[in-house]
């Protein structure tokens, strides 16, 4: 058990805080002393979880300045006619890395989204008896028209990917999230 | 050594107080990341720049009522004032 603090400065504890050593201030030897020190070293760590909060948010703002910056390439994809009704081709735009699906809804519209489901990423399908874009982990359901959520764990829609037609190409040009693809 | 004396019992409300407050600061941040974050997922870059800035408004009212703890405190010490509970 610790000891009471003394009413008067014991010598070894110097005048003032100049006098006494840093270890006797983060470490005393008091109960009264050590209440204040477990408090301030509670406020230091929740004064340093806010400054990495600070820098999560800053972080954020860095990655979506950055993707503000980003231009896509243009890509021919697939040639009209070349997927039958209700068919699909995959392909990978904007990067190597990026799955993307293309699925052909009637005989002039074709429609393309990223093949990343938006809730933990796996990779979605096209459902022809359903009409819509799948995800078989959690059974998410996405619309074929603008790529909307319609049922399921995600929130956030699928990256629709913008087409053009030049000739008898369709030629990806850009990615557009929720808010563009409304 | 003379200096401002801080009543031991006062001194712990008051830290009590600003840690109470940092901790309301702390879930506001928390609720602010996550949505920015969610906001940004959903293409939303707009919110990113109110969010950095809100966040570290908090953190820098974080940043002076930790400052005002350590002050007390150590004020508490300066002013040789002595605190009369002993229970731990
Ligand atoms: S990963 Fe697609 S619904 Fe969960």
């Amino acid at each position: 058990m610790k000891p009471e603090k003394p009413t008067e400065t014991s010598p070894d504890q110097g005048a003032g805080t100049g006098d006494r050593p840093l270890w006797r201030e983060e470490f005393s030897i008091y109960k009264a002393d050590e209440r204040y020190v477990s408090r301030r070293q509670l406020t230091k760590f929740l004064t340093l979880t806010s400054l990495a909060m600070f820098a999560g948010n800053a972080w954020i703002l860095v990655k979506s300045w950055l993707r503000s910056r980003v231009t896509y390439p243009e890509r021919a994809i697939a040639r009209a006619g070349e997927i039958p009704v209700d068919g699909v081709k995959l392909f990978e735009y904007p990067g190597p890395e990026d799955q993307c699906i293309l699925v052909r809804t009637s005989e002039d519209r074709y429609v393309a989204f990223s093949q990343k489901c938006t809730h933990l990423s796996c990779a979605v399908y096209y459902s022809p008896a359903h009409h819509r874009i799948e995800c078989p982990c959690h059974e998410g359901y996405f619309s074929i028209e603008d790529g909307s959520v319609l049922q399921g764990p995600p929130t956030r829609p699928l990256p629709r990917v913008v087409l053009e037609r030049r000739g008898t190409d369709l030629v990806a040009i850009r990615m557009e999230a929720e808010r563009e693809a409304r | 050594m003379n200096g401002p004396r801080v009543s031991p019992t006062r001194g712990l409300t008051a830290i009590d107080g600003a840690m109470a407050l940092i901790v309301l600061l702390l879930v506001v941040q928390m609720w602010l990341l996550s949505a920015t974050l969610d906001a940004y997922l959903a293409g939303h870059g707009d919110a990113a720049l109110p969010g950095a800035v809100i966040s570290g408004v908090l953190f820098l009212a974080c940043g002076g009522l930790c400052l005002f703890v350590i002050r007390l405190e150590k004020l508490r010490r300066v002013g040789g004032a002595v605190d009369s509970g002993s229970s731990p």
